[in-house]
């Protein structure tokens, strides 16, 4: 079949099985936009570029497909950059492709020129220059193949406008054929030998702990780790990325671990004697001072990137391949090991009773208020309203550590949130993704006053597909984790973190044809909440205004061991530092 | 953590001979502060693949991590680190040496002939002198006509490979 450019991308992406694109048009993708309409793919036109891509990467986070997204060269390619670098930090998949001049113009300034594939190299896990038409059925599979597979990442496609304006053959069943990358060939399964080691290590250790990763979460392994977790009677800790791995409120799981982290879930860690990595990544918000991190354990970590393995943090026992296959293998071998020395069982219930009783003496806390919201209020109650089973989006700060410690979430990809680059802006746009991607669930974005004000104009692009997300700004009228540091380690000094001129955000948002509401008192929340529910064909936003100087605690001081967090005030008790 | 021994280490990498490649590479050592003593690329008998040789400084978790790095890119085939086996290690010197006397002539000429080095460029008042060998022979030579007053010099940095003997010629990637 003789097809231009234009038309062969968009049969690939067909055969791709791509439902869905976020994109934004310009001179430079014209050939492509010009055929878009005669397909089946169906193209949300967003306000920014930087929408554009967090919206694929939302889409991709809840789906577990390949998130797409265009734009045109010059400005819109670099307008993507932000977007590309929060897909590819958190290892989703996203596939961008961009215009660019002709290749002959390649190199020349052009107008709207940009070397797009110099600039994104390393914010992508790959990125194709396509210099030839004939050449880009190819790119394509392969750009499709490599953001999915091993780790998944960010493959940027850059295309010269007269690629896609020359016409070559294109065959579906060459398409169909599997990629041939000679020199990329991920390792999935796990090492026989290996694998037995750890099973013995677990079976042997007293006081193990498993910590979680966004890594379970993409590979799908999340039942066979709670199961791992019953199985041997090991308590679980997770990392932002891997919250929604596990049930937020099974009874061995106790939270998320690291500077925001539980009391229980750092000491564990900092007490156990093997901590079982599974596709996490010892990132320093998690693992605090390094050389104290779970400093008397043996370490087994498994990860698809052999790259992260020992890269912080030395590793006795290191497994490189797919957390869902490897568990595949691991579980029967602690099983075998179980069944072969029960007493071990023992020394278990009495470590997780050390970790429960951590638990009760230090749980999350706020002081209750019937005057001023509370912010962690309104995440208790958004969990309470929605039954722990709305998607949560987030944007960067505050409100986003509370989400992560006071929604109980119940089921993997429930939260996307920006954890490795910790973009403001992301909520907003991923929330659209996320209900392009989930129309059956009820998608909420938590953000705050400042991260609001960073994308706050894709509220149009849910207003123009009838995409009924929900916002709660969580506003403080600071830039409230900024301020919170500045409190903690500035004396106070509140530089350039005031948000006092606002604007009006309910009328912003009844302007640009959402909803908007405004609640200032604690009894209100819950009734706003249930109204903003009933809300479905267009987006709703809710103005929060909460305590202004609330902290988030626990709290470990950048540089900080585990152990030594700031705790909350726990009203009387008022245990200001509990090491 | 290991003990920190820094110490010169030769890696290998074979890479897709395409544009981006090789600034891949480049890129991956200098974004994370790595610095590299010396990078050499050219083809391979199949000249879709290009053989780059680099040397860097570093300990042994460092070099791990990059070595791991390397790996990671979808371009790389193979990455060896050979600093410790059976190599044929060769790097190419080519000095302009001030010979304005005749007694520098000779001495130029004397070392030429100990080194197995060649004359292969004459002035008035220079000598252009080539030399391929090792890294300590090459540093050697230097070090004999640095009083004799070396105007301008290059060196590719070294290219190896794995001695035919040690069997093995490259591990797979993983
Ligand atoms: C794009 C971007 N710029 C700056 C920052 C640094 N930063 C981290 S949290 C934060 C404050 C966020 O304020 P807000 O969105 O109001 O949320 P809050 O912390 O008050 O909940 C800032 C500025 C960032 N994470 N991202």
């Amino acid at each position: 079949m003789k097809l231009s450019g234009a038309e062969i991308l968009l049969e690939a992406l067909r055969l791709e099985g791509v439902e869905k694109i976020f994109g934004y048009p310009g001179g430079a993708v014209l050939d492509i936009y010009d055929r878009l309409p005669f397909t089946n793919l169906q193209h949300y036109l967003t306000r920014h570029e930087q929408g554009a891509a967090h919206a694929a990467d939302g889409y991709a986070r809840v789906t577990g497909k390949v998130g797409v997204c265009f734009a045109t060269s010059g400005p819109g390619a670099t307008n993507l950059v932000t977007g590309l670098a929060t897909a590819q930090i958190d290892s989703v998949p996203v596939v961008a492709f961009t215009g660019n001049v002709p290749t002959f113009m390649i190199g020349n300034d052009a107008f709207q020129e940009v070397d797009t594939v110099g600039v994104t190299r390393p914010i992508t896990k790959h990125n194709f220059l396509v210099k030839d038409v004939k050449d880009l059925a190819d790119t394509v599979k392969k750009a499709f193949y490599i953001a999915k597979t091993g780790r998944p990442g960010v493959v940027l496609v850059d295309l010269p406008k007269d690629v896609t304006r020359e016409i070559a053959d294109f065959f579906e069943e060459e398409y169909k054929a599997p990629p041939q990358i000679r020199s990329y060939k991920p390792v999935l399964k796990g090492h026989p030998g290996q694998i037995k080691k750890a099973a013995k290590a677990i079976a042997s250790a007293e006081r193990p702990v498993l910590y979680i990763g966004g890594g379970v979460v993409s590979s799908g392994a999340s039942d066979l780790v709670v199961k791992l977790a019953e199985v041997a009677q090991i308590p679980m800790v997770a990392t932002l990325m891997g919250l929604t791995a596990v049930p937020g409120k099974h009874p061995q799981f106790f939270g998320m671990l690291g500077m925001h982290g539980t009391y229980a879930a750092n000491m564990a860690v900092s007490e156990c004697d093997l901590l079982i990595a599974i596709g996490a990544r010892f990132d320093d918000r998690v693992t605090g001072k390094l050389s104290e991190f779970a400093k008397n354990a043996k370490v087994i970590h498994i990860d698809v990137d052999s790259a992260e393995i020992g890269k912080n943090k030395p590793v006795d026992i290191p497994i490189v391949g797919d957390a869902k296959l490897i568990l595949e293998e691991l579980l029967p071998e602690v099983e075998k090991q179980v069944s072969k020395n029960r007493e071990f069982l023992v020394s278990r219930e009495k470590w997780l009773m050390k970790i429960r009783s951590w638990a009760d003496r230090y749980p999350l806390y706020y002081e209750p208020n019937d005057r001023v919201i509370k912010p962690q209020f309104v995440i208790e109650k958004i969990c309470e309203v929605t039954n722990g089973d709305a998607i949560i989006t987030t944007d960067v700060g505050q409100h986003q550590m509370w989400v992560a410690q006071y929604y109980k979430f119940r089921f993997p990809r429930q939260l996307v949130t920006s954890g490795g680059l910790g973009t403001m802006g992301f909520g907003v746009p991923a929330a659209i993704g996320a209900k392009v991607g989930r129309p059956d669930k009820i998608v909420f974005c938590v953000s705050g006053d400042g991260s609001f004000q960073m994308n706050m104009q894709e509220i149009v692009t849910a207003v123009q597909y009838s995409i009924p997300i929900k916002v709660a700004i969580i506003n403080n009228g600071f830039l409230g984790m900024v301020r919170q540091w500045q409190g903690i380690f500035y004396n106070k000094n509140y530089s350039q973190v005031h948000m006092d001129v606002q604007p009006d955000f309910v009328k912003l948002v009844e302007a640009m044809g959402g909803v908007g509401f405004r609640v200032e008192r604690p009894q209100d929340v819950e009734k706003v909440l249930k109204e903003a529910m009933t809300i479905n064909d267009r987006p709703v936003v809710i103005d929060f205004v909460v305590d202004r100087e609330e902290d988030v605690f626990p709290m470990v001081p950048p540089g900080g061991s585990l152990k030594e967090m700031i705790l909350p005030k726990y009203g009387k008790k008022s245990l200001e530092k509990a090491v | 953590m290991e003990k920190k021994e820094y110490r010169k280490h030769v890696i290998s990498v074979l890479v897709e001979n395409q544009p981006g490649a090789l600034a891949r590479i480049i890129e991956l050592f200098s974004s994370r502060g790595y610095n590299i003593e010396s990078l050499n690329v050219g083809q391979t008998e199949d000249p879709t693949i290009s053989r780059i040789t680099m040397v860097a400084k570093g300990d042994e978790h460092t070099i791990e991590q990059i070595v791991k790095q390397l790996r990671r890119l979808i371009d790389v085939f193979k990455v060896r680190n050979l600093t410790d086996k059976k190599k044929l290690d060769r790097e190419l010197l080519i000095v302009r040496l001030n010979v304005e006397t005749a007694e520098k002539k000779e001495e130029v000429k004397r070392l030429v002939d100990i080194f197995g080095a060649q004359i292969v460029d004459v002035s008035q008042d220079t000598y252009t002198v080539e030399l391929t060998g090792d890294e300590d022979q090459i540093d050697a030579f230097l070090q004999l006509i640095k009083p004799l007053g070396i105007r301008e010099m290059a060196r590719t940095g070294r290219v190896a490979m794995v001695r035919a003997l040690q069997g093995d010629t490259f591990e797979d990637k993983h």
